[in-house]
């Protein structure tokens, strides 16, 4: 399209606006995490920080339950992505190359758990977990996970397993090879991009989840990273600026180092999908 | 998230063996027990209990009451807010974040710099937890320590500073533009692919045929974009709808229950009061409005696309 200069230049006041809106946010949080104590205090605080200090990152890793929640959530997120890729390799292989009355069942659920209020599920997972004395677990909380997080494995899966030339299976087969020795030495090491995607992704949900672990993790000692910052805001008065935007910034850190890794891969795949919808 | 845009892309070439069949099977025995006893099972059971009252606690009957926490809820005035506020809610911030977003993706769209940092950064809200957003947001609200009101009276807008979120007036605005905040790079990230998938030739014909940008914008790229534009407004209304941790971590429903969402009220009758019976007739209300929105939506959307 021929721009007029003036467009132009409202063009860029446009992107500037946004970048603004979404980036300042981002840069205060990250700024307040390293400005000293002193420059809290004072009354016109700059944007970006006087001297770089790391001391509230010391504060926020000193703070017991912080370091709690960041080993709670890491233990759930590795464990739950870990049981996601057991069970979703095969099933989006089926997905992916059988016509099984399953297939529409499936797509079904997928579609279905995300529609859904998670309210009607939390409340008879409550009730079943807690028979199970498995309320208040960490094992309660990464099976749970693990079935929430099933619907996008899956979804994401069986595209990449759909890309892997069938030609290679079939050869396979013809050498002899059962269908599991295909999936495990064939289809398994073309999917490596594919599993490691839909790894980090599984992760980071674990990562950032909030609602169920609220629901389900009562106990102080076990409760996820996001729950102890919830309850760090709750309670403003006593609270310190400095360490909590740190502690902020260190909870967003793995979800980010992730996402630069999965970025292409996302956009293009999940959004070429969406278009050709 | 963004799993259900589109049916997976998948391709089945070959109808199905019976052999296939019970191969099919077994690959999809090790996922079938936990998605049948924690997915399928409990959403059959939390619809169901919604017509019971059951209660949090050990070993309480749960009896069949009917309609009975429908018609409490009814008459309940709290429910009428919180569904009030949870429209309100849904609709602006989907609507203002796909009119903003619409905006943003056409501009991505021309040759201007920049595109790729603003796609990058545009991933960002949608990858962070939402309790740190909603952490970072209360920070930046702040009426004493927060840069927002200090940028304001700096800029002689106000003369004191302002409780966003403590406000009776200000807290569902205040609320809402968090929402857009996260919502609006994933959806304009979303409209942005689309538009690049529009054939340029038929913007050159419109072109030689005279129409101007607006014509073109009217004639091609909103026609052109519609199934990414229902695509992604019916899901945006469906997560803002549903959402919970943003504004339980932001207001937790308040000041005096006004930016109480339905998820928000459902999870205090549920957690906070113990009503389990009352909380599953709230959700199975959002279900049946869900039901109702996708039905005359994409009945409409779709049909007129037809």
């Amino acid at each position: 399209m021929r721009t007029r200069p003036g467009t132009r230049v409202l063009q860029y006041l446009a992107v500037l606006a946004y970048l603004i809106f979404l980036g300042f946010p981002l840069v205060w949080l990250i700024s307040s995490s390293l400005k000293s104590p002193q420059e809290f205090a004072s009354i016109n605080p700059s944007i970006l920080p006087k001297h770089v200090d790391f001391s509230n990152y010391t504060d926020a890793l000193n703070e017991q339950g912080l370091v709690r929640g960041l080993g709670n959530s890491l233990q759930i997120s590795i464990y739950s992505t870990i049981l996601v890729l057991i069970v979703a390799l095969p099933v989006s292989y089926a997905l992916a190359r059988f016509r099984s009355r399953l297939r529409p069942l499936t797509n079904g659920w997928i579609l279905v758990s995300q529609v859904f209020p998670v309210i009607l599920i939390v409340i008879p997972l409550f009730m079943i977990l807690r028979p199970l004395h498995l309320t208040n677990t960490i094992p309660g909380v990464v099976i749970v996970y693990m079935v929430w997080s099933l619907p996008f494995a899956l979804w994401m899966l069986q595209g990449y397993v759909a890309a892997v030339p069938r030609e290679l299976e079939e050869a396979a087969s013809v050498d002899g090879a059962s269908r599991v020795r295909t999936i495990v030495s064939i289809v398994m090491p073309l999917l490596r991009p594919g599993l490691i995607a839909t790894a980090m992704f599984t992760f980071i949900s674990a990562w950032n989840e909030f609602f169920f672990a609220l629901v389900l993790l009562q106990d102080p000692q076990l409760k996820t990273l996001p729950l102890v910052l919830a309850r760090f805001v709750g309670a403003e008065g006593q609270v310190q600026f400095g360490p909590l935007a740190a502690a902020s910034v260190l909870a967003t850190v793995p979800s980010l180092v992730f996402f630069a890794f999965l970025q292409r891969r996302l956009t293009s795949g999940l959004l070429s999908g969406a278009v050709k919808g | 998230m963004t799993a259900t845009l589109t049916a997976p892309p998948t391709q089945v070439k070959k109808p199905g063996k019976p052999r296939q069949n019970r191969e099919a099977i077994f690959l999809f025995l090790p996922a079938l027990l936990p998605v049948l006893i924690l997915s399928v099972y409990p959403l059959i059971r939390g619809i169901a209990l919604g017509f019971t009252d059951a209660r949090a606690g050990l070993h309480v009957e749960t009896n069949f009451v009917g309609f009975d926490n429908f018609s409490k809820l009814l008459h309940n005035g709290l429910f009428w807010d919180s569904f009030r506020i949870g429209v309100i809610w849904t609709l602006s911030v989907t609507i203002l974040q796909f009119v903003a977003a619409l905006g943003l993706a056409l501009l991505l769209n021309t040759d201007i710099k920049f595109r790729g940092v603003a796609r990058t950064i545009a991933l960002i809200p949608w990858a962070m937890p939402p309790v740190v957003v909603a952490i970072m947001w209360r920070l930046l609200l702040h009426p004493t320590n927060g840069p927002v009101n200090e940028i304001l009276q700096n800029l002689h807008l106000t003369d004191h500073p302002i409780n966003f979120l403590g406000n009776f007036s200000t807290a569902l605005p205040a609320v809402i533009v968090v929402g857009i905040w996260v919502g609006m790079p994933m959806t304009t990230v979303t409209l942005l692919a689309g538009l690049q998938g529009i054939d340029r030739t038929l913007y050159e014909a419109a072109a030689v045929d005279g129409a101007g940008a607006w014509s073109q914008f009217w004639n091609i790229t909103l026609p052109q974009l519609r199934t990414v534009i229902v695509a992604i407004t019916s899901l945006d209304m469906i997560w803002n709808f549903n959402s919970f941790g943003l504004v339980y971590v932001l207001t937790a429903g308040g000041p005096g229950g006004k930016t109480m969402l339905p998820m928000l009220f459902a999870y205090n009758e549920a957690f906070r009061y113990g009503n389990f019976g009352m909380a599953a007739a709230m959700g199975d209300v959002m279900v049946v409005i869900i039901i109702l929105f996708l039905f005359f939506y994409l009945r409409n959307r779709l049909r007129s696309e037809a």
